[in-house]
């Protein structure tokens, strides 16, 4: 049965309400197995050799040392992973970025990978594994990249490697119109996701050429895919488990050493388990790009903006991808503008491959456009609220990046922050308070779900979708929900390769928008089933059996009293009536609906020290149809805390010698608990037009606004407008000193 | 790598005058172990300290007190006794890492990593405390300062180790204070760390003082021209100000990925102020 996907409105039973995670008791209780926690009889371990520079030619890997170590088991370098890619550039960068072929592109680059029988003898196989380098120029940060003259980061490449360009109307004209301009240039610094749990798998080849692979990731199917190419291997052949995940934020939706593990799991016919360590992870993981964004916005006195443009440089590590160009997407998507016009260039840096990090993209462009915003507004003399309502999007506008809105939040989340008490609660001495919104496309994509009504008649929901925030406990309401029965009846897993369709991966805030959508269809066709059983049972048409309450009921006088028969009624006579019962759907989730919110917050600036702390702070935002709100409220607390670590203090720093100086959490400043105030919630529900139950995704857009808020903020605290992300203590006094300086 | 958990003193130095080039006291640990988890070093001789009897007490004596080698720092902020009377060097031990790392980590660890950033150092400098040193020829005592040489480098020769640091008693009209700049809240590294001791004249004014200076050199400052801005003084503005400047200037710190140059010299002379406030009131209770 095909599904019907329209929002029909309805009144919830079990959606909305807030019951423990499936997940939870293991989580607390230290039994939930997460990537390393998985273990197989004979398993070797694995260590990953890196590049100690920038950029580099290999001359010469000696690796016989190495493999004449007792205790040694395989050894891999690029030859082990041959080139089966066939012209696909992208998957090239991937083979590539997972093992260093005849250059190392950044400090961290896997050059080679030995297994041995335990760490201790794997790490001195490292040390015997001899590497000569021709060292090159290498060029690490985003403006001198840009330049002409600067190193190229790959091959003969241009560091310049893409320019996209969007946006509509004429700039000039609308400048030519505005009665004040403000222009500002803006730099953010490169973050890491920053997840709690390393990279870790266990891979297993077996000597019939099947494989599997236990791993932590967003998305099993995603990287089976990837996997399955780069060794040659047909798709069926490989099976992967994902395990609990702790934490992604977009950092584990590609692959990094899984295919490695692979690799030197083939070779030594046994069993593979590779951790990364926390440097490990700092340098040769995730990142996302550092930035260095133009803005020029104009207005007319009574505070229509005109027009506005912005050129985003975002640095991508060696490999060009689509960074800056999500955020020339990105950068006006809150505003209703007549003449628009952005340019996305993608620079290649000798640094990690970028990956994507919650709303890829998006939080710099937001920093640098709503700081122009706040600072237009402040020229006007209007207060920033008002003028971001005046100019909001709203359904029907033409976003800056092409399609036009349907229903849609910005107006209800500014109206929102208007309304709030945080707006108008007193500011102490040194601190100030900032504002700002942020979107986020939201993503639906390829999904797959089996329902499966047991002989009890609980329910078994397998999913496709890993669970990175709650997602099997937001699924489970919402399969209860469509069949009437109880959140405690309904238990969701997520469903290995083998076992499920394929499945995108958990991204683009897709989890409960996409297998809520499958989940309903899933259900749907269960009920169907279960009519068709009750129809047997009763030995009546079909057409006379409604489904209410959990039930089939018996429809008309006639009827009348036959008692309905629940799920687990039918359920009994499975047996007897054509077999298990079972729903299953396969669907693309098409409508994700776009995403706004607006934040608020409050900040202390110590202006003898630069030291900045976060008093309060507001997340409003639209969920569309908050599923588990706490879980939901988890998502916007969330994004606002990594928000607020980015903006203060977290940046990766490079050395002259083009080395990463911070790889760990001592450096690269994460917030610790005690830096963070209680961050207030409010959900607005603006049902989305594209989905049964009006669900969009809830998981990125709540880190888009935080930069700019806290950048807002402090700017107003110490009468300076803050340019440069993440806004630290030494950057903070340099900048009051220079205003006091003239 | 061989770990040894002596009984007495005299076996600890005996092990560390035999031991290998990388032979290494172990107290908390919190510093030795993360550095051999990191791979930073294979370690050849391991000596526990823990074991040895009277190790892990504080001790009040006729004129101060003597904190034992192993005594961890959670135990010094339960000491109430110490706590009254040399309030800076307690918060500054507490100041470490968290509650799991203060049940383990101790001053003596603290001073022996030779760390420019180890918080509860500039505390003990400006308390004016003692190392007792036991070595294979026997004792000497110097002044904490005389510990650390520069990043990871001690002044102990082989075979030596610290027993005991001693506190002497401050005398009446005594106060001290330690305050670090750290960018978060907590679990970080000193950028800038400043210990202040002023014991008062009956009159009020400042009779004497110390201050010393962490993380804005390669090891920790005793800034004797920045103490004496202050001595006569009741610590009125010119006298802060003045405070602030010398520090400032006596400062060598480097530019690293925890701050430049200029923020350090800047910051340093802020939290000499703040931090001689603290102490000149406390002094005043006293
Ligand atoms: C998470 C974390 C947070 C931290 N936060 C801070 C902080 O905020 N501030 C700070 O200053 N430090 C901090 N540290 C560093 C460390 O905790 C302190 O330096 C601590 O005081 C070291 O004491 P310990 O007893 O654990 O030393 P150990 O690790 O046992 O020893 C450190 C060094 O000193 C030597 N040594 C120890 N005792 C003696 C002795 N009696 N005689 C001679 N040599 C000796 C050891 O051989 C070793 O080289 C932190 C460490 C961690 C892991």
């Amino acid at each position: 049965m095909s599904l019907d996907t329209t929002y029909q409105g309805r009144n919830f039973r079990s959606v909305g309400t807030r019951p423990l995670r499936p997940d939870g008791v293991d989580k607390v209780t230290g039994r939930a197995r997460y990537g390393a926690d998985f273990n197989m009889p004979g398993q070797l371990v694995a260590r990953i050799l890196r590049s100690p520079h920038a950029h580099a030619r290999i001359v010469r890997i000696d690796t016989s040392r190495a493999e004449a170590l007792k205790g040694v088991k395989a050894v891999v370098t690029a030859a082990d992973l041959p080139d089966l890619t066939e012209g696909d550039q992208g998957l090239f960068n991937t083979l590539e970025n997972c093992m260093a072929r005849t250059e190392v592109l950044y400090d961290g680059h896997a050059v080679a990978a030995v297994a041995a029988i335990d760490a201790r003898v794997a790490k001195q196989a490292l040390k015997l594994i001899e590497v000569e380098y021709e060292v090159l120029p290498h060029v690490t940060d985003v403006d001198m990249a840009a330049r002409p003259d600067a190193p190229k980061a790959n091959g003969t490449a241009p560091n310049i490697a893409k320019q996209t360009e969007f946006g509509h109307g004429d700039v000039d004209a609308g400048f030519a119109r505005a009665d004040v301009i403000v222009e500002r240039s803006f730099l953010t610094e490169q973050t890491h996701q920053g997840y709690i749990e390393p990279h870790a798998c266990v891979a297993s080849c077996n000597s019939d050429g099947t494989a599997e692979m236990w791993v932590c990731t967003q998305g099993h199917f995603v990287y089976r895919q990837t996997c399955a190419s780069l060794l040659g291997l047909d798709v069926s052949k490989l099976r992967v488990t994902s395990s609990e995940i702790g934490g992604g934020f977009g950092g584990k939706t590609h692959v990094w050493a899984e295919p490695v593990a692979l690799a030197l799991s083939r070779k030594a016919g046994r069993p593979v388990k590779l951790v990364m360590s926390r440097e490990e992870v700092f340098r040769a993981s995730g990142p996302t790009s550092a930035t260095s964004i133009d803005v020029k916005i104009g207005a007319t006195k009574d505070g229509r903006i005109t027009a506005a443009t912005a050129h985003l440089r975002y640095s991508n590590g060696p490999y060009a991808d689509g960074w800056a160009e999500m955020g020339a997407m990105t950068s006006f998507a809150c505003y209703d503008l007549e003449n628009v016009k952005t340019v996305g260039s993608e620079i290649l840096v000798n640094r990690p491959k970028v990956a994507a990090y919650r709303a890829p993209s998006a939080p710099m462009a937001a920093f640098a456009v709503e700081s122009a915003v706040d600072e237009l507004a402040q020229k006007l003399g209007i207060d920033p609220v008002e003028f971001r309502i005046q100019n909001a999007a709203s359904e029907g506008t033409r976003s800056s990046y092409g399609p036009v809105y349907g229903p849609i939040g910005i107006g209800p989340t500014l109206e929102a922050a208007k309304a709030h008490d945080h707006m108008k609660a007193p500011l102490g001495p040194n601190q100030g308070r900032g504002m700002a919104c942020g979107f986020w496309f939201n993503f639906g994509g390829q999904t797959c779900t089996d329902l499966n009504i047991n002989a009890d008649g609980t329910v078994t929901l397998a999913v496709g979708t890993v669970d990175v925030g709650g997602s099997r406990a937001s699924l489970s309401l919402i399969a209860a929900e469509e069949l009437g029965i109880d959140y405690k009846d309904v238990k969701a897993v997520v469903a290995d390769t083998a076992t499920l369709g394929y499945n995108d991966m958990t991204d683009g805030s897709r989890g409960t928008f996409s297998s809520s959508m499958a989940t309903i269809s899933a259900a749907r066709n269960a009920i169907e089933v279960m009519r068709q059983r009750a129809a047997l049972i009763w030995d009546i048409p079909v057409e006379d059996i409604d489904w209410e309450d959990g039930h089939a009921v018996a429809r008309g006088e006639n009827y009348g009293n036959l008692p309905p028969l629940s799920v687990a009624d039918i359920a009994a006579e499975a047996g007897t009536t054509g077999g298990p019962i079972a729903g299953h759907s396969e669907i693309v989730a098409d409508g994700a609906g776009v995403s706004f919110a607006t934040h608020i917050c409050d900040v202390e600036v110590d202006p003898e020290t630069g030291s900045t702390r976060i008093k309060r702070y507001t997340v409003i935002q639209d969920a569309g149809k908050a599923v588990h709100p706490s879980y939901v409220e988890g998502q916007y607390q969330g994004g606002a805390a990594q928000g607020i670590g980015w903006a203060l203090n977290e940046e990766y720093v490079y050395g002259e010698d083009g080395r990463l100086q911070n790889p760990g959490f001592l450096d690269y400043r994460i917030p610790v608990c005690s830096d963070l105030p209680m961050i207030d919630t409010q959900i607005l529900e603006i049902p989305n037009p594209n989905h049964p139950y009006g669900v969009r995704g809830v998981g990125e857009t709540s880190i888009v606004p935080p930069l700019a808020a806290i950048a807002n903020a402090i700017s107003n605290a110490v009468g300076v407008r803050m340019t440069h992300i993440p806004m630290s203590p030494p950057r903070i006094l340099a900048a009051l000193d220079r205003e006091k300086a003239g | 790598m061989r770990y040894e958990r002596p009984a007495t003193i005299e076996d600890v130095t005996a092990l560390l005058a035999s031991g290998g080039e990388k032979s290494f006291v172990l107290a908390g640990g919190t510093d030795l172990l993360v550095r051999m988890k990191n791979d930073a070093f294979e370690a050849d001789l391991i000596v526990d300290i823990k074991a040895i009897e009277g190790m892990s007490d504080v001790t009040r004596t006729a004129d101060g007190f003597e904190i034992g080698a192993a005594v961890p720092c959670a135990a010094l902020g339960e000491n109430a006794e110490l706590s009254r009377v040399w309030p800076g060097v307690v918060e500054a031990a507490n100041l470490i890492g968290s509650t799991q790392i203060q049940g383990r980590c101790t001053i003596s660890g603290n001073l022996c990593n030779a760390s420019p950033a180890a918080d509860s150092v500039p505390a003990m400098v400006a308390a004016g405390a003692l190392a007792r040193i036991a070595g294979p020829d026997g004792r000497r005592t110097v002044p904490v300062q005389d510990i650390p040489q520069g990043p990871g480098k001690t002044s102990l020769r082989k075979g030596e180790f610290i027993e005991a640091i001693v506190l002497p008693d401050p005398g009446p009209r005594s106060g001290d204070a330690y305050l670090r700049f750290i960018p978060r809240t907590e679990m970080d590294i000193a950028v800038v760390g400043v210990g202040v001791q002023l014991t008062l004249a009956e009159d009020g004014s400042i009779a004497s003082a110390r201050v010393a200076l962490g993380a804005v050199g390669p090891k920790v400052i005793e800034a004797t021209e920045a103490a004496e801005t202050i001595i006569g003084t009741r610590l009125d503005q010119p006298a802060l100000d003045a405070l602030a400047a010398v520090c400032s200037e006596v400062s060598t710190p480097i530019a690293d990925k925890r701050g430049t140059v200029d923020f350090r010299k800047q910051v340093v002379g802020v939290l000499a102020a703040r931090a001689a406030k603290i102490a000149y009131q406390r002094a005043g209770e006293d």
